[in-house]
């Protein structure tokens, strides 16, 4: 516990991860209080659907109704940023979580026991590990069809072998330690010797760096969207609300900044949210790291 | 010796490796049933008919290992493929658009490389000092940027706010023109390049002037993480012992971080080059399609979409395969440049 504290008091006393901080809890807040900041309107039965008003193609400025304005469909951009938030979340979070079970079972599992359980393994993460992820990405959601499950279930598929790999090396670390040896020989099974006494001991900074790798997730699988291969059309996402703005880069004559709101707002919404990730991420590695410790 | 056997053994883990691709590769293309990807091959919707007929020539209901030995004899011999989109096979596709996606990388890497230890050096150099944080902050920032939103911007300013400065596309449409006419000789499809070789002045610098947005957009991300991982190999490289000695030699303090720090400082550098090389084949696919830039990733991105699977397959096949080799390059040429490390050790 007193382990946590001082992490805790690093971290707030740096102000660039206080920044990333403050930042992640101002959209954890936006994502829970989404219905509260942005009402679906009424016998609306979606609400991660943007509401939209006809279909005129052209996006509209900000106004007292729309106060980010709407993009090309007139899908309301304050609505979709918000729920997007939403949605962002998700991503990041399911994705994560399949992404670490599936690093701790198999890297726990090819670390503890090595011999062919970890040849056979670490041949399969080799298969995953070479390709260029988010080409391998495309192939997958093209592979299942595009939409937002596709995109996690390809984010994850590309995510799962380096988590594997950094897990069976914090094992491989503490295999042979004393504290291993002596509950095996008190007769404690692999399972338990694993669960309860290697991984405790070997997995706790690869889980908070895991855990802050949301960020990454949720850019990756922005960048799926905006190629058009993952939320279906009027779903709330950041990546699809910022594709939205590619025909609209240009304003007509005179005005050449006409549709900056299309252009800029949905992509803000996603560097802040990746920034907050980062700026802990940042913090943390340099805490973690013994050899960048501050003398 | 040492090196030839060692570069075989490589060679032969790349068979299970190659191999494991292709069968992951070809599972994906299975995930659709039999009549799915009969259709593929189906242009008029009154040939629908013909549907069960297609299945059958082509053994598209055969089970999954007779399909798959007969898809690998075929990508062995070049087959990869008819790429629906473009009307081309996969393969001749690559060729094709590969030298406008060369030509993107080829600028966007010493971009990369020197800004990244350029600027990793300054923040060790200075460590905890403005330029320190500076860059730092940077960084992150960098880290952190939806590159397909950053290129939208970089159009909105240099395309919209200053005129069709900056235009997207690979040529306008004149020089694209005057490229296709019979005087000019096509030597490697390389824009650039060509143009110099054709000593065309108006074709070059027309070419560079779309090539710099995809490069920028290409580069900054890349830059950060050169430039976060030359500082922290640097701050290493300053807390040694022949630092010290160098410094009570009396030595300058910039020829000891010049010369005597960076130069091994760099070595970590070199081992990212296979990362680098993914990245770039990552955001190829994403910079093109923002700035219309018709290479390789731009047609990967029309395949996906249009769910032109050959050409994706083709693409990402392709992909890993250069991948694995450019692993194998890097490996070897760190032992070259380090001679602490010795084959087979340190490496996987």
């Amino acid at each position: 516990m007193t382990d946590f504290k001082f992490l805790a008091r690093q971290l707030l006393r740096n102000p660039l991860s206080l920044m990333g901080i403050v930042l992640i809890v101002i959209f954890a807040f936006v994502a829970i209080f989404a219905p509260l900041i942005a009402p679906p309107p009424e016998g609306h039965l979606n609400p991660y659907l943007i509401p939209h008003e006809g279909y005129s193609v052209t996006p509209r400025p900000p106004s007292e109704e729309h106060i980010f304005g709407t993009t090309q469909g007139q899908y309301d951009i304050f609505y979709g940023v918000i729920w997007g938030t939403r949605s962002a979340f998700q991503v990041g979070l399911i994705v994560i979580g399949v992404v670490l079970l599936a690093g701790i079972i198999l890297g726990s599992l090819a670390g503890y026991f090595g011999g062919l359980v970890d040849e056979v393994i670490m041949r399969i993460t080799d298969i995953f590990l070479a390709f260029p992820g988010l080409i391998l990405a495309m192939a997958i959601v093209t592979g299942l069809g595009p939409s937002l499950r596709s995109v996690m279930i390809a984010l994850a598929s590309v995510s799962w072998p380096a988590y594997a790999r950094l897990i069976r090396g914090d094992i491989l670390q503490v295999r042979e330690e004393d504290f291993i040896e002596a509950s095996r020989g008190l007769g404690a099974s692999n399972l338990r010797v694993i669960v309860r006494h290697a991984l405790p001991n070997a997995i706790y900074p690869t889980l908070v760096m895991a855990s802050l790798d949301i960020g990454a997730i949720v850019l990756a699988a922005a960048a799926l969207s905006f190629l058009g291969l993952g939320a279906p059309e009027g779903y709330a996402d950041w990546g699809q609300l910022t594709s939205f703005a590619r025909n609209w880069i240009v304003g007509p004559p005179g005005n050449p900044l006409k549709y900056w709101y299309a252009v800029t707002i949905p992509g803000l919404f996603i560097l802040l949210f990746v920034l907050g990730w980062n700026l802990l991420g940042d913090a943390f590695r340099d805490i973690l790291d013994p050899r960048l410790a501050r003398r | 010796m040492e090196l030839r056997s060692y570069i075989v053994r490589r060679l032969l883990l790349l068979i299970p490796v190659l191999f494991g691709v292709t069968l992951f590769i070809f599972g994906v293309t299975m995930l659709f049933s039999p009549t799915q990807r009969a259709t593929l091959y189906v242009r008029d919707p009154r040939q629908l008919a013909d549907l069960p007929a297609v299945i059958e020539l082509y053994h598209l209901d055969a089970p999954f290992v007779v399909q798959y030995g007969s898809w690998v004899s075929q990508v062995v011999t070049g087959n990869l493929g008819w790429s629906r989109i473009v009307s081309m096979p996969v393969w001749e596709a690559i060729w094709h658009y590969l030298p406008a996606s060369l030509e993107l990388a080829i600028f966007a890497t010493p971009v990369i490389i020197l800004a990244g230890i350029a600027l990793g050096t300054t923040a060790a150099a200075h460590k905890d000092k403005p330029a320190d944080h500076i860059t730092r902050v940077l960084a992150i920032f960098g880290w952190s940027l939806p590159t397909f939103w950053f290129g939208l911007l970089l159009l909105m300013i240099f395309y919209g706010l200053f005129r069709g400065f900056l235009p997207p596309g690979r040529l306008s449409v004149q020089m694209d023109i005057l490229v296709g006419a019979s005087d000019f000789i096509r030597y490697t499809h390389i824009n650039t390049l060509d143009a110099i070789l054709n000593l065309n002045g108006p074709v070059l610098l027309d070419a560079i002037r779309h090539l710099i947005l995809p490069v920028i957009t290409l580069s900054v991300v890349q830059v950060a993480f050169i430039m976060r991982l030359m500082r922290s190999s640097m701050l290493e490289a300053l807390g040694k012992g022949y630092i010290l000695t160098a410094k009570a030699k009396g030595l300058d303090q910039r020829v000891v971080v010049n010369r005597h720090a960076r130069r091994n400082a760099l070595i970590p550098v070199i081992t990212v080059s296979g990362y680098l090389f993914a990245a770039l084949a990552n955001g190829v696919v994403i910079t093109e399609t923002i700035f219309n830039f018709k290479g390789m990733g731009w047609w990967a991105w029309q395949a996906a979409v249009n769910l032109d699977i050959p050409a994706v397959l083709g693409f990402a096949l392709f992909n890993a395969c250069l991948f694995v080799l450019v692993n194998l390059v890097v490996d070897i040429l760190y032992t070259r440049v380090d001679p602490r490390v010795r084959l087979g050790q340190g490496i996987q």
